[in-house]
């Protein structure tokens, strides 16, 4: 099984480590993976992006031109990357921050108020993770447990507070993406 | 088994260099190799290091010159506009059979260019880059763990040839992250006693080790340039490394290192997926080159083709291999732009329907 995903919005939104903690998760599970940031003039003010493979095998290619599923979190992402997804795989986009989501019907575009979710949480900081759990609901690549592990080793230990914080919001966009396949 | 970690090429090549007995570092920062120092900075001092932040490349360059005459494992590392300015010292190092690890994280040229990866500093690696006749011996890693592992392997190719060893890699592979394990390495069983040459203080038992690269008598100096000369022959004969996917059955054999050898072997995939018999051939080492390699396959596939982020210079180390066998094909790009696999891939049929027409482009 392979997972390629890109994540991709402005940077400051949790872009880079949003992807780095779903690389670790998915290296704690035993699984290849790799973690390809965007490091360019695009990161220093603009849209900032990663690609992150989840593999059974060895990674080929780093650099991808078509994605199993993108997570887009702001108009520019959403626009670059809806073509890029491959014929029924997945578009999830924070849908405060895009203000245009005509998309294709071949693959599952999917809103998510996670911005507003993360208010609720009283920390709009745990955005990404909403969307993480979001992405997580749409496929099982790793375990809730796994990101949490990771989350261990990727945040400073002066963050560890916010773990069971980052839980709520990781579970919380995983229900989301439940509900919607329910109705 | 060691500990997974996951690491930028740019930490996991510091790390390593720490664990393999590093005791000089002498470097400037520049984008995108800047990690490699900053880890060394935090790190080397309390590992049994001494790290300099130098006030320019040149300095660097010519502290490591002086702290590799002294025996010790010493290295610098930088980026395209910082390795230009290089050329004159690792010219002398190369003279004076210096053994120390030079890094290269390439980035898009010519001139101050961009931070993008590129591997446009093939010839300057490769070809000299400064005066005289001499070689660097130069790997190529195309993943994190070989970012590590091919420290290790430098230091101890350095240390065996007494020659500088250069890694070549590009900012991509620098900036992204993948699982990388260290060996289980002891520098201490791998150090090799330079004291015969090296310049470590004298004992009343013998005379003065000097290093000069100054050599006025031409027929000391052609001396000096026969020995250096039979040495990069051993080199030649011994220390080429590659990797081979799937060319035991190929019709097309894409040749290609570094980042581009990764986006190739997707590339081959997808061919594969297409029923086209494609292969890689990926050199781990561009000096010494594989021509043996290349000119064995050139006699059993329809036609090769080439990929590189430059406008084609490894290919002429190709095309000189396979010596007009069969037709030598090149894709790349240039200016820190990255192939992607589907337009190799549509390169690929290109060639593959195109490849009895002999058409060379």
């Amino acid at each position: 099984m392979k997972h390629e995903i890109v994540i991709a919005g402005f940077g400051g939104q949790g872009v880079l480590s949003m992807g780095m903690t779903l690389a670790y998760a998915g290296m704690l599970e035993n699984k290849e993976v790799s973690w390809m940031p965007s490091y360019g003039p695009e990161m220093r003010g603009g849209t900032a992006n990663c690609t992150v493979i989840i593999s059974d095998q060895p990674v080929s290619s780093p650099i991808l031109n078509s994605f199993d599923i993108a997570v887009v979190l702001n108009q520019p992402s959403f626009d670059k990357f809806q073509p890029m997804v491959k014929p029924h795989g997945y578009l999830l986009y924070e849908q405060d921050q895009i203000f245009n989501a005509d998309c294709r019907q071949d693959i599952h575009a999917i809103g998510i108020s996670a911005t507003k979710e993360a208010h609720a949480l009283n920390n709009k900081r745990a955005m990404n993770m909403i969307m993480l759990g979001a992405l997580l609901g749409t496929n099982a690549i790793v375990d809730i447990p796994s990101v949490i592990n990771a989350l261990k080793k990727v945040l400073p230990e002066r963050h560890h507070h916010l773990l069971p914080l980052n839980k709520q919001a990781l579970k919380k966009g995983q229900g989301i993406i439940h509900q919607v396949a329910e109705v | 088994m060691p500990e997974k970690q996951l690491m930028k090429g740019n930490e996991a090549l510091a790390e390593a260099a720490i664990r393999a007995g590093l005791k000089g570092y002498f470097g400037y920062p520049i984008t995108p190799q800047s990690e490699l120092l900053e880890y060394l900075s935090r790190h080397l001092i309390d590992r049994g290091g001494e790290f300099i932040q130098a006030e320019s490349e040149v300095a660097a360059i010519n502290m490591v010159y002086g702290a590799a005459g002294c025996g010790k494992r010493v290295m610098t590392s930088t980026s395209s506009p910082g390795y230009s300015l290089m050329q004159e010292a690792i010219s002398y190092i190369a003279c004076g059979e210096l053994p120390c690890l030079l890094v290269n994280v390439v980035r898009g040229g010519p001139g101050l260019g961009t931070i993008q990866p590129s591997q446009g500093d093939y010839f300057q690696a490769v070809k000299g880059g400064g005066h005289g006749d001499y070689r660097l011996i130069v790997l190529a890693p195309n993943s994190v763990q070989e970012m590590a592992d091919f420290v290790f392997k430098g230091f101890d190719l350095a240390d065996q040839y007494r020659n500088p060893v250069l890694i070549l890699a590009d900012g991509a592979l620098g900036q992204m992250m993948e699982p990388v394990t260290f060996p289980d390495y002891n520098p201490e069983d791998n150090l090799v006693d330079h004291s015969d040459w090296a310049t470590q203080g004298k004992p009343a038992s013998r005379g003065p080790n000097v290093i000069t690269t100054l050599h006025l008598e031409a027929d000391k100096m052609e001396a000096v340039n026969l020995k250096l000369q039979e040495k990069y022959r051993t080199i030649m004969a011994n220390e080429v490394m590659i990797e081979s996917i799937q060319t035991e059955d190929a019709d097309l054999v894409l040749v290609a290192y570094g980042l581009t050898s990764r986006i190739a072997h997707k590339a081959v995939e997808l061919a594969r997926n297409d029923g086209l018999k494609v292969g890689l051939l990926r050199p781990k080492t561009l000096f010494p080159f594989p021509s043996q390699h290349l000119a064995v396959l050139a006699d059993q596939v329809t036609s090769m083709m080439v990929v590189e982020m430059s406008a084609g210079q490894m290919v002429e180390d190709v095309r000189l291999a396979v010596n007009g066998k069969v037709p030598v094909y090149f894709q790349g790009r240039m200016g820190g732009v990255i192939p992607q696999p589907d337009e190799l891939l549509k390169r690929i049929h290109q060639v593959y329907s195109s490849s009895s027409t002999q058409v060379n482009s």
